[in-house]
């Protein structure tokens, strides 16, 4: 029988299955953070449950984190009390714990792929929805609840009805200036937002195939934007050669025969999906959000739809902009380059190359937020601070900071930042704050300008 | 967890589509190390304005509306996997959300916690959603056990689809953890049987 890469993956991962009811899968890889982790430590700690395979789990501190001054103790009660309870927990359970300062500290889905934690064929999960990064390599890697979370602390695995299979296929050749973050932008903006629920999805096509492992991780990375669990595409030379000497990789002949295995990975010829959908990579360019809701997306060229339904007006008094216009000259104050979706090295390279040589417009504050320690050390190893700093851009310490506002890095009330990261939704950045989400090429430019600008028109 | 059989209530109707779980619990408010205060902050955004002054024309602020029962509009629940949002849900006291769409990890969030994500169809909901709007002291009638929502004395019924294993968990009050732990020799056989 032909499998699809999802179904191989899963199917040896699926321990029982309970007469008419849902599979227990066994999980390789628990990432946990301070946010959706104490309530299920609680849990376990009041009904006397030893965390199974704490080898298994490995910790950061992330969403609750200062992005300045890190060395120093953290003001807020709660998010310094939060911290703690993390750091509590991962001592007394044995749990490897990443905390703010240590070196290997960052979001939790930028380090487990560069620290080689992350590898071909393994369950992943963690409480948190953009689990789905970790797609990128060929795993099945997506989102719980707390609830959830203490079931993998208790037992190493969960119990879930297998979800149906999705493939998208983009085929061609992107155009100059198309990045990873506008083709999922553009996917998204034609399917919709819940086309994926209830489905894993495989990306497959030239233009997966031909992308870096940092492109592939910010398309699986917003899979769960259009709804799906999940996103995956197939090990390839491209992921072997990202993970051989990642600290946590397996080495020399492990790695070599990992790779024989892992080239096992791919859906084969003629398996069947629940549901396909094609793209043509010609049609895609840079693109923008103008709504509240990650669908709500146009390619920078274009104008706002005219739809007449009371959710869209809804969408759009929040944003305040009006059927039908152009984003385009619109001016823009905040542009934050960062979160799981667009934080990684090649994120600053591509802001790095265009802002070289160039000032940010006085207007605007730009906040570049690495998404880990390393990759803030390589920022500043390939000369990328240097040209940041000449043209007035902040760089800041590692965190998921401006992507959902919990600690002090907010978008103040009424404001438009065009921001890197994977939601848009009312109030998201901070109260009243209005996001616009975009690739780090599109929010550099925005930088510079200090408005919305038809980047593509000077390109091709 | 609270067991969940049968349930008859008035319904608020919250007319919205795509309500993400940012919405439902803003992020400043996910600080707390246990489950409980997050029901205060229930669509808090929505319910308050900056000042902290109730927004009138929030439907939660109205004093018509109240009841055990949610009913809202398409795909709700969507964003981020914060079971803090069900938990507050539960906190502010609702049993039950109605909806023609449930965002996946929402769901199953809420089944975690007794709280009864009851999905209908879209004509189902529009008619719902209209007659409580009209009439607030509309009563609601969910039946798990028989897997039906219906709408007493108009007639206005329909079946919904549940997991028939979650629906036993629900129905015995018991959770997954009881239910893996049960089976930890055969998770450890598994272990042992990979390479
Ligand atoms: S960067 Fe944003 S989306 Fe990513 S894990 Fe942090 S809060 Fe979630």
């Amino acid at each position: 029988m032909t499998k699809t890469l999802f179904d191989k993956v899963w199917d040896s991962h699926v321990i029982d299955t309970i007469e008419d009811g849902p599979q227990i899968l066994y999980i390789d890889q628990h990432l946990i953070h301070e946010v959706t982790s104490p309530q299920a430590f609680n849990e376990l700690e009041e009904r006397a449950i030893p965390i199974f395979r704490p080898k298994q789990v490995m910790a950061t501190a992330d969403h609750n984190t200062p992005t300045i001054n890190q060395h120093l103790p953290i003001k807020d009660e709660l998010s310094r009390n939060q911290l703690n309870q993390l750091s509590i927990n991962c001592d007394k359970n044995g749990i490897t714990l990443y905390d703010l300062g240590h070196k290997y500290n960052g979001i939790v889905h930028v380090i487990s792929p560069e620290l080689g934690i992350t590898q071909p064929g393994m369950t992943i999960v963690c409480g948190d929805s953009h689990t789905s990064t970790h797609g990128a390599f060929g795993a099945i890697a997506f989102g719980i609840g707390t609830s959830q979370v203490a079931q993998v602390f208790a037992s190493q695995c969960l119990l879930l009805s297998k979800p149906k299979s999705l493939r998208i296929t983009v085929n061609g050749k992107l155009k100059n200036g198309a990045l990873p973050k506008d083709v999922i932008l553009y996917i998204i903006s034609k399917l919709g937002t819940n086309a994926g629920t209830g489905y894993f999805c495989e990306y497959a096509g030239d233009v997966f195939r031909n992308m870096s492992m940092e492109g592939r991780m910010t398309v699986c990375n917003m899979s769960i934007e259009m709804g799906a669990r999940g996103g995956m595409v197939a090990p390839d030379e491209t992921t072997f050669n990202y993970l051989k000497g990642r600290e946590f990789a397996p080495k020399e002949s492990v790695f070599d025969k990992k790779i024989n295995n892992w080239k096992t990975l791919a859906s084969d010829e003629g398996a069947v999906f629940d549901k396909e959908y094609f793209f043509d990579a010609s049609d895609i360019e840079p693109m923008i959000t103008y709504g509240t809701n990650p669908g709500m997306g146009i390619k920078v060229s274009e104008k706002i739809p005219k739809v007449n339904d009371a959710s869209f007006q809804k969408s759009l008094a929040y944003m305040g902009f009006q059927q039908g216009e152009s984003l385009i000259g619109k001016p823009i104050n905040y542009v934050f380059i960062g979160s799981c979706t667009n934080s990684r090295i090649e994120d600053f390279r591509i802001a790095a190359n265009y802002v070289k040589g160039k000032k940010k417009a006085d207007n605007v504050t730009a906040w570049l937020v690495p998404g880990s320690r390393l990759v803030a050390s390589q920022i500043i190893d390939e000369g990328l601070k240097h040209i940041f700093d000449a043209a007035g851009f902040k760089l800041r310490q590692p965190g998921c900071s401006a992507c959902l506002a919990m600690n002090d890095d907010k978008i103040p009330q009424g404001e438009y930042c065009v921001s890197t990261s994977n939601r848009n939704f009312e109030g998201r950045q901070g109260q009243g704050a209005r996001t616009i989400l975009s690739g780090p090429l599109v929010a550099a430019a925005t930088a510079i300008e200090g408005k919305i600008i038809d980047l593509f028109k000077t390109r091709n | 967890m609270e067991k969940f059989k049968f349930l008859q209530s008035t319904a608020v109707p919250l007319d919205i589509e795509n309500v993400d779980t940012d919405q439902i619990i803003p992020a400043r408010f996910l600080k707390a190390t246990d489950k409980n205060g997050f029901g205060e902050n229930l669509f808090r955004d929505w319910r308050f304005d900056k000042n902290g002054d109730a927004n009138d024309s929030f439907v939660m602020n109205s004093e018509k509306y109240t009841g055990s029962i949610l009913v809202a509009g398409n795909n709700f629940g969507c964003g981020s996997s914060r079971e803090h949002a069900a938990w507050a849900l539960n906190g502010y006291g609702f049993k039950v959300i109605v909806s023609s769409f449930f965002a996946d990890i929402f769901k199953g969030n809420s089944l975690n916690n007794g709280l009864l994500p009851v999905q209908v169809s879209e004509v189902f909901l529009k008619e719902l959603m209209t007659l409580i709007i009209k009439n607030s002291k509309t009563e609601i009638e969910i039946d798990l056990e028989a897997q039906s929502i219906s709408v007493k004395d108009t007639g206005l019924a329909e079946f919904f689809e549940i997991d028939s294993y979650k629906k036993r968990c629900l129905i015995e009050g018991y959770d997954d953890i009881d239910y893996l732990i049960s089976k930890k020799e055969m998770i450890k056989q598994f272990e042992l049987s990979r390479p």
